[in-house]
């Protein structure tokens, strides 16, 4: 469980299928039926050509460090400094999020390193896609 | 179509005080720098029928307060940039004949905060959901978001970096109102304060109080104005995402490269006829994107040029010739401070004036690369 403070998400109804896949440990994503392409964030139609005509799958959760941060000053529901970072995943997408299981430095932060999804629970409502140093890569 | 030179900016003023102003809210902000502006051009309230400003502060407050009458109004609020965007909305609608002469203001008690607007991210908006949970605090948590990926593509070092705000504060302690004047080293820059690494706090923008405001019109009617005006050559304008980490590359803005490149072409001028230039520097990483994405200078060349003290005074492109938003001002909307100095600079009134400049570009960003807006400016008409 996080420690309280953190913003929380409110899902949407265009979102709730996104959040629900958390809560269930499966990181969901769309992707449109005209070009077979991957998005996000959630929306039920394509961002690439506009048709209505997408369906949403399961990500392997595999990604790599695209960039991020290292905030120094304190927020609620972090101790700083940590990182906040932009992951891409292995479907192309990319997503913010933070980095755990990982020293939150400029050496253990490493640009296209290989990190998996960590999904952790901020309460019973809502479970955050975090990313951690994937296993084989350690 | 909108001609080159067929709209001039005949009234430009800041607020009486920049920095710190703790004695006026933001909604006197925008009339102090109103009245100096239509001081500045002979005009008063009633002479003024279309009025633009940035969200929260919307026209018809605005326009109450001065006692203006407005034909036409604009509130485009998509950041620090919106006033780009305004100066060339302004002047389609002038063309159109909407209107005639338009008021453009900012005030922002970003460091006092006298009925400053917060804006915390709705829970339920995309921001709210997607970005605000890991903890992203302010501008210096999101705007810096990209720059790791460009200093790895192109090999742009932390001195490269601490560079943009040496040669800014250079530029600074040629302006008596610049609020940071006292020179500073790239190991300055590196030993202050981390705030978000990889930027320390000299690379990041002041938090200050102040407005400015400009006025518009049609150039045949500018001669009949007291200064001297400052000729409207080309716009440009684009957005892309609020969300930076939905930015589609990391190394270069896509607003950037529709605005810029939009507002060049329509001035029909080379860029190697630009005398002077500003690039809205929240961040020191900024004017290496804006060098690159207007096509000042090739992918990966903006650190070795500013390096190379290109952008320096006495150099080839004078970039940032008031000190910036890293030494200037940053109310939290600086865009109106850039296009402040691109018109000093075409008066031939700038604190540090480049000599003989006749073609000066002003370019904007919006919060976190979410958008953009270009300004090409002559003090010659077409």
């Amino acid at each position: 469980m996080l420690a309280p403070g953190r913003a929380k998400p409110k899902p949407t109804p265009e979102t709730k299928h996104f959040w629900d896949g958390c809560k269930e440990g499966k990181l969901l994503l769309q992707r449109c039926g005209d070009t077979g392409r991957a998005y996000f964030p959630p929306r039920p139609f394509s961002p690439y050509t506009g048709t209505r005509n997408v369906s949403v799958f399961e990500a392997s959760g595999r990604a790599t460090l695209h960039s991020y941060v290292i905030h120094h000053r304190p927020v609620p529901g972090f101790t700083p400094p940590y990182a906040i970072a932009v992951v891409e995943l292995e479907e192309g997408p990319r997503l913010m999020t933070n980095i755990v299981d990982c020293e939150q430095t400029p050496e253990a932060l490493q640009l296209d390193m290989r990190l998996e999804v960590a999904f952790t629970p901020m309460d019973e409502e809502i479970t955050l896609p975090l990313f951690r140093p994937a296993k084989e890569a350690k | 179509m909108l001609g080159r030179g067929e709209i001039a900016i005949v009234g430009a003023a800041e607020s009486t005080r920049i920095g710190v102003v703790p004695d006026m809210s933001q909604i006197m902000l925008h009339a102090d720098a109103a009245l100096n502006a239509m001081a500045d051009a002979g005009l008063r309230p009633k002479d003024i029928d279309g009025v633009a400003c940035v969200g929260p502060m919307m026209p018809q407050q605005i326009a109450h307060y001065l006692g203006i009458t407005p034909k036409w109004v604009d509130g485009t609020g998509v950041g620090g940039c919106s006033f780009m965007l305004h100066v060339r909305h302004a002047a389609a609608a002038i063309h159109a004949g909407y209107c005639n002469t338009v008021l453009i203001t900012h005030g922002e008690s970003g460091k006092s905060r006298i009925n400053a607007t917060p804006r915390p991210p709705e829970p339920e908006s995309l921001n709210g959901q997607f970005e605000a949970p890991f903890g992203p605090f302010g501008p210096p948590t999101l705007f810096p978001i990209p720059v790791l990926r460009f200093m790895k593509k192109y090999g742009v070092t932390h001195e490269d970096l601490a560079t943009v705000a040496v040669v800014q504060r250079e530029w600074a302690g040629r302006n008596p109102r610049a609020m940071f004047r006292e020179p500073i080293t790239v190991d300055d820059v590196l030993n202050s304060r981390m705030i978000a690494y990889p930027f320390r706090i000299l690379e990041c923008c002041l938090v200050t109080d102040g407005g400015g405001a400009l006025i518009l019109t049609k150039s045949d009617r500018a001669k009949d104005f007291p200064t001297k005006p400052v000729y409207i050559l080309g716009t440009g304008e684009s957005v892309e995402s609020n969300m930076v980490s939905q930015m589609e590359d990391f190394t270069s803005s896509r607003a950037f490269r529709v605005a810029g490149p939009t507002a060049i072409e329509a001035a029909g001028i080379d860029r190697k006829d630009v005398d002077h230039l500003m690039i809205y520097d929240a961040f020191a990483h900024l004017p290496l994107y804006g060098l690159e994405d207007l096509g000042f200078v090739g992918r990966g060349e903006a650190a070795a040029f500013i390096r190379e003290g290109h952008t320096r005074p006495g150099g080839k492109l004078p970039l940032n010739t008031n000190g910036g938003g890293l030494s200037y001002t940053h109310t939290g909307m600086y865009g109106m401070f850039a296009l402040q100095e691109s018109v000093r600079q075409m008066r031939g009134t700038a604190p540090a004036q480049v000599p003989g400049a006749k073609i000066s570009v002003c370019h904007g960003v919006g919060g976190m690369f979410s958008a953009s807006g270009t300004i090409v400016f002559s003090n010659e008409r077409p």
